[in-house]
């Protein structure tokens, strides 16, 4: 449900106009003259900067980089996920197992590291396709406009409002033997319409711009107007629409797989879930097979709008100076009243 | 006019969009659909009846050589007759006839849910925009957690805390079946079965109320920067004043206009939802269809769906149309 309601929300604001109009900000200027080490020594300077600013991206790429290593590093130290030790549910510690045993006697570490490979790669595999969708349907009809932004458009309204996890659900439903790679696809190419309206409205924002303008009359291509002048300036809201949809396929899975509609013979965090559901891990008390795996996700989730959220404030100043402005406000005001109060 | 006739053309063609997806995926399965289905409905154990083979030809089209197109036609008749087929899970019951039972669950408890998750998400974020710069900014990551938790998870984890440890609530269902054979109209059934919505609208609530009041927070901070807000505490007007008409009446348009979207969200987005709690729903009613690999029944579900979200969106158009003459002329 929450899914489907920010997604609609996104497009709201998208189509309604309402979405506060997202100046594309260069505000520390590099020198770019000094060749590419200072170019690098720059970009690593202004991403400190931005990391000092901001603890929301601090601890949000903190905690993403923390379960990304979890996720590489510990299944080269646990058993297969599927190793069916004893057929038994054990409590955490015992038996060697860390965080105990699911019914059938499968090691949760190993299947809490294992599936979130699985879930990462979905995330990231469907991220991808729906920000690629995207950016074709939105960015290139809303800059080239006429009928190829009609058709495209046309199409990403109606994906739109189809809704989207009972497609999902329905296509899942009449292909049998999912793999990994099908399930991201699935939730990619039913998920991209939003963001794609929201690209569109900035490209066509851009199309006007003066320095577009200015490379059209000098006779540029439109493929190059395209990837040279319009899509640098889009690369932060590209950035945001990404996570977004990272955060989107995560969920997404999560929530197929726990109907069982899963990749079949894989692990990942959902199917833990559904496995857990249907082992009975909630009225057998089993509460280290079925907490775990919905923490990470929602840990991962999380971090990735954190990170969004910096991005947010990257591009919208208003979101930023406002809060400062206000603060500074309010301090002037007690000093003020202090100073009256002496 | 042309406005409201190009959105009416838009609706329409979404739907017929939505109808066919549905009548083309299962013809997309590799081989012959219909044996497929059979074969599957018979792994899945059980004999298949005439009465199931029957019915996956209404679903399929028939072998009797009909072309697609053929089949096209008096398929798209079939649910303009409001024929949607009959269910093999619950044969015979007429899928239409499930849905009937089950649609007003899922409308009063998504309904309400949505309804009280709105309203505190609207005074909450404007609230919350209005203090902003203080520790009341830490409202917004707080809620963004509650957010990326899979709602079905945090469904799970009130169950385990309050169902299954403390035993409050019930685990599972609408109405306690030990009790009452069939719903009936009675105080004593009301109150049993709002005690069985409790957990579900309490869940639907924690994981919505996030959405609402962030984009309520943020409109709020951008229209609080706007010229006429300094202009307004230049007057000296009073405060309250501000923040309610000036602040609070232009921010939440847009949040009234996903509002009305949400609305026709309550039926699809509870799906994960009932069956965790296993809310004799919508959801619910579509999940057993996946199960039980009834496909005339998971379609109905699905265009049914589809339906009031695509009703929802073109209310919302017009009403959006009405109030905004901006829309009407950008649409």
């Amino acid at each position: 449900m929450a899914d489907d309601i920010r997604e609609q929300q996104l497009a709201a604001q998208a189509s309604g106009g309402a979405l506060s109009p997202v100046e594309v900000l260069d505000d520390t200027p590099v020198a770019v003259t000094d060749g590419p080490a200072a170019v690098r020594r720059g970009a690593l300077r202004r991403f400190g900067q931005l990391l000092r600013r901001s603890p929301k991206l601090v601890v949000g790429l903190g905690v993403i980089v923390a379960i990304v290593l979890f996720v590489v590093i510990v299944p080269f130290f646990t058993e297969s996920p599927t190793a069916l030790d004893n057929a038994s549910l054990l409590r955490p510690g015992e038996d060697g197992h860390l965080l105990g045993t699911t019914q059938l006697g499968a090691d949760v570490l190993s299947q809490l590291a294992h599936g979130g490979r699985g879930s990462l790669l979905i995330g990231l595999t469907a991220g991808v396709i729906t920000l690629v969708l995207s950016v074709i349907f939105g960015v290139i009809g809303g800059y080239l406009g006429g009928w190829v932004d009609e058709t495209m458009f046309l199409i990403s309204s109606v994906m739109l409002v189809i809704p989207g996890l009972p497609l999902m659900i329905v296509v899942s439903s009449y292909i049998p033997g999912r793999t990994i790679w099908l399930l991201a696809v699935i939730l990619g190419v039913t998920s991209w319409a939003g963001s794609a309206l929201v690209l569109r409205s900035q490209a066509r924002s851009l199309r006007t711009r003066d320095y577009v303008s200015a490379a059209k009359v000098a006779g540029e291509k439109p493929t190059r107007i395209i990837l040279v002048e319009i899509m640098p300036n889009l690369l932060p809201l590209f950035a945001g629409q990404f996570l977004f949809a990272v955060v989107a396929a995560i969920l997404g899975e999560a929530g197929l797989s726990y109907l069982g509609l899963g990749p079949t013979g894989s692990v990942t965090w959902g199917t833990m879930l559904n496995d857990a559901q249907s082992g009975a891990a909630l009225t057998r008390g089993a509460w280290w097979w079925f907490i775990p795996p919905g923490l990470l996700i929602a840990f991962l989730g999380g971090a990735l709008s954190l990170v969004n959220f910096s991005i947010d404030e990257t591009i919208n100043p208003k979101l930023r100076a406002g809060s400062i402005a206000a603060k500074n406000t309010r301090d002037a005001k007690k000093r003020a009243k202090k100073k009256g109060d002496q | 006019m042309k406005f409201y006739v190009r959105r009416i053309a838009f609706y329409v063609l979404t739907l017929w969009f939505a109808v066919t997806l549905n009548f083309v995926l299962p013809r997309l399965l590799p081989g012959d659909p219909a044996t497929i289905l059979l074969q599957k409905l018979s792994r899945l154990g059980g004999e298949v009846t005439p009465a199931m083979i029957r019915s996956v030809e209404l679903l399929l089209g028939t072998d009797d050589g009909a072309s697609m197109w053929t089949q096209y036609w008096s398929y798209i008749g079939s649910i303009f007759r409001g024929d949607l087929g009959v269910s093999i899970s619950n044969y015979p019951a007429p899928v239409t006839t499930l849905i009937g039972e089950a649609l007003p669950w899922t409308l009063a408890l998504v309904g309400t849910a949505t309804v009280i998750s709105f309203l505190l998400g609207i005074f909450g974020g404007a609230w919350v925009g209005w203090k902003r710069g203080t520790w009341a900014d830490n409202v917004i990551p707080a809620t963004t957690l509650l957010q990326s938790v899979p709602y079905f998870w945090l469904a799970l984890l009130l169950v385990y805390i309050f169902s299954v440890s403390l035993g409050w609530f019930p685990i599972i269902g609408g109405w306690d079946t030990w009790t009452f054979d069939n719903p009936e109209a009675s105080f004593a059934f009301f109150l049993d079965a709002l005690r069985h919505a409790t957990l579900p609208a309490i869940t639907i609530i924690l994981s919505s109320v996030g959405g609402w009041l962030l984009g309520m927070r943020n409109m709020t901070v951008s229209t609080l920067s706007e010229d006429y807000i300094t202009t307004a505490e230049a007057k000296g007007l009073r405060p309250s004043r501000i923040f309610m008409t000036y602040t609070v009446r232009n921010a939440s348009l847009p949040s009234i206009a996903g509002f009305t979207i949400a609305l026709g969200f309550v039926v699809s987005g509870s799906i994960v939802m009932e069956q965790v709690f296993t809310y004799p729903g919508l959801g619910r009613l579509m999940i057993q269809a996946v199960q039980g690999n009834d496909y005339a029944l998971m379609q109905g579900v699905f265009l049914v769906i589809t339906l009031t979200v695509l009703a929802a969106n073109f209310i919302m158009d017009m009403f959006y149309g009405f109030i905004d003459p901006r829309a009407r002329h950008n649409g």
